[in-house]
């Protein structure tokens, strides 16, 4: 059995641009039980974000909204949009490592 | 324009951008309702760098048409106003004189006599060096310290207006503003500030409406009205089939936004920490809480686009299980050859062009990025090549034919051919863009960086 993942926990992952520089994605969680998962600073930080995109621990803004069962992340833009090297123009995709990220199993 | 005090003032958004398309329907729906403004957004910089670099609009003349006569055919009737922010798509202009010239032929069809403001916002380097020599220019993270070099390399550079350029319209008797660039929450908060709404509503209820329907339970139905008072607003669909709940109306905050409690507009900063929302019935929402507070320096930012260079791209498939089983090793392989027959034929060296080679199918989304492994049934090779000049980029992509065509695994002793998608193979996409400006310029004065025309006087 495959480990269980935030997408599992989340009713939708996703990613945006915000503006040409930025990267920004959504993890809607299901209930507050998911949330408290997500939501904890030792499973889900900047440096795992950082670690993930490989972009720099310190670019990384996490904001956790518990009203909204939403952790949202915000980095720069690794590539810039448009350019030769960007396959992904609205940053629309970006979501599939977070959503596919393991939640430990004693976490649940 | 009336100067008794207004309790509240509505504002319908039919879309989240002019050119979209909706059921004329819903707009009749928002007028019976009350609407005292229609507000839509023309644009943004969502689809990449290229509509601000060549100055040319996403969407077409006659999706374009189609709306503003269900706008103005409607707003005439009501005797109310139409206010389109972020003409042509990038707000170049061009894209404002654009916008006004199909306003006018549909004026013309359905026998209005509309008076147009037109509010211009692109600017010129040579004007805003003198704003960088004095000190007036500041960077917006990730971006630095920006140089006259960057600002002279553009093709076109906008400055996103706030609400007061086309408060200034509205108050010169304009009924339909077609304004250049301009913040997407500027275009639906200029009416309710100009007749007194608070700043904090306001503001707030203009990033929920900016997407239209996309507030709702239903992102693909028409569009939404907004009633904004002294203490809050409250936010309902266009479509009674469809609703705004709290949850809905809030996630819409976070939206393409990097910082989902605050929002940085020219004169101030939209603060939503505090908002409440509450369901008035299963369709509409109520949002008390909301703040404003105004900035000590009023800035204007700046968009701007150069050209990168040239482009050409090409596409062959490969269903082969075996090339299939280690596609990443023919794709180094690949890599490889192009360059060395680029140094044979061209006489290139690698530094005087560049590419990029995407296995759709396999990584071409995330490339290094992609989580999954294992042999894809299917790959999509895509070449593109970017160099100086377009006949540099499709001498390199005609290099790279063969290989597209042939280019055996590594290990393989016969010759494989691949499935081209299209003859000719390269498909030439002209000049390539990319933004380089994300900075801003301390103003005084908010329409300082700003052209109005008022009336008959069309540019166009």
């Amino acid at each position: 059995m495959p480990d269980t993942t935030l997408a599992d926990l989340a009713h939708e992952v996703r990613s945006k641009n915000a503006g040409p520089f930025w990267v920004t994605m959504e993890v809607f969680l299901r209930d507050a039980e998911g949330y408290r998962i997500a939501a904890d600073e030792s499973f889900l930080n900047e440096r795992v974000i950082a670690e993930l995109y490989r972009v720099e621990e310190s670019t990384v803004q996490v904001f956790r909204i518990p009203s909204l069962n939403v952790v949202k992340i915000s980095f720069p833009r690794p590539v810039s949009q448009g350019s030769l090297r960007d396959r992904d123009m609205h940053a629309g995709q970006h979501h599939v490592p977070l959503a596919r990220l393991p939640v430990r199993r004693d976490d649940r | 324009m009336g100067t008794e005090p207004v309790k509240s003032v509505r504002v319908l958004t039919p879309s989240g951008m002019l050119g979209a398309g909706w059921d004329h329907a819903t707009i009749e729906r928002g007028i019976a309702l009350g609407a005292d403004v229609i507000s839509i957004d023309g644009g943004s910089t969502d689809s990449g760098p290229h509509y601000l670099g060549s100055a040319t609009a996403k969407t077409t003349a006659k999706a374009v048409a189609r709306d503003l006569r269900s706008l103005f055919t409607a707003a005439a009737e009501a005797g109310i106003p139409v206010i389109v922010g972020s003409c042509g798509t990038s707000g170049t202009d061009r894209g404002v004189d654009w916008v006004a010239g199909i306003a006018a032929e549909v004026m013309a069809e359905e026998g209005l006599d509309l008076t147009v403001a037109k509010i211009y916002s692109e600017q010129n380097a040579a004007d805003l060096k003198e704003h960088l020599n004095a000190g007036r220019v500041h960077p917006l993270p990730p971006l630095g310290e920006l140089r006259a070099e960057t600002l002279e390399s553009c093709t076109h550079i906008v400055g996103a207006m706030g609400h007061e350029p086309i408060v200034a319209a509205l108050r010169a008797g304009a009924q339909v503003v077609l304004a250049g660039r301009a913040t997407d929450t500027a275009v639906a908060a200029a009416y309710p500030l100009m007749m007194g709404m608070p700043a904090g509503p306001t503001w707030h209820a203009a990033k929920i409406v900016e997407c239209g329907g996309q507030c709702t339970t239903n992102p693909r139905a028409g569009g939404v009205l907004a009633t904004i008072d002294a203490d809050g607003f409250t936010i309902e669909p266009l479509d009674p089939t469809v609703s705004c709940t709290p949850i809905t109306v809030a996630a819409h905050m976070l939206y393409e936004t990097v910082n989902p409690f605050e929002m940085r507009e020219p004169d101030g900063t939209l603060d939503v920490r505090d908002a409440r929302y509450t369901a008035l019935d299963d369709r509409i929402v109520r949002v008390e809480g909301s703040k404003f507070h105004v900035a000590g320096q009023y800035t204007i930012k700046l968009e701007g686009a150069r050209v990168t260079g040239y482009e050409t791209m090409s596409f062959a498939a490969i269903r082969d299980p075996l090339i299939l089983a280690d596609v990443d090793a023919w794709a180094e392989l690949m890599r490889t050859m192009i360059r060395q027959r680029v140094g044979q034929t061209l006489g290139l060296a690698d530094g005087e062009y560049a590419f990029d080679l995407r296995l759709y199918g396999h990584n071409a989304v995330l490339d290094d990025l992609e989580p999954e492994s294992g042999p894809p049934r299917e790959v999509g090779v895509m070449l593109l090549v970017n160099a100086p000049d377009q006949a540099t980029a499709t001498a390199v992509a005609k290099v790279a034919n063969p290989l597209m065509l042939h280019l055996p695994a590594p290990g393989m002793d016969y010759l494989p051919s691949f499935a081209f998608a299209s003859s000719p193979a390269e498909v030439e996409r002209g000049a390539a863009y990319e933004f380089v400006l994300n900075h801003v310029v301390d103003c005084d004065d908010p329409l300082s960086l700003f052209r109005i025309e008022l009336g008959e006087n069309t540019r166009a």
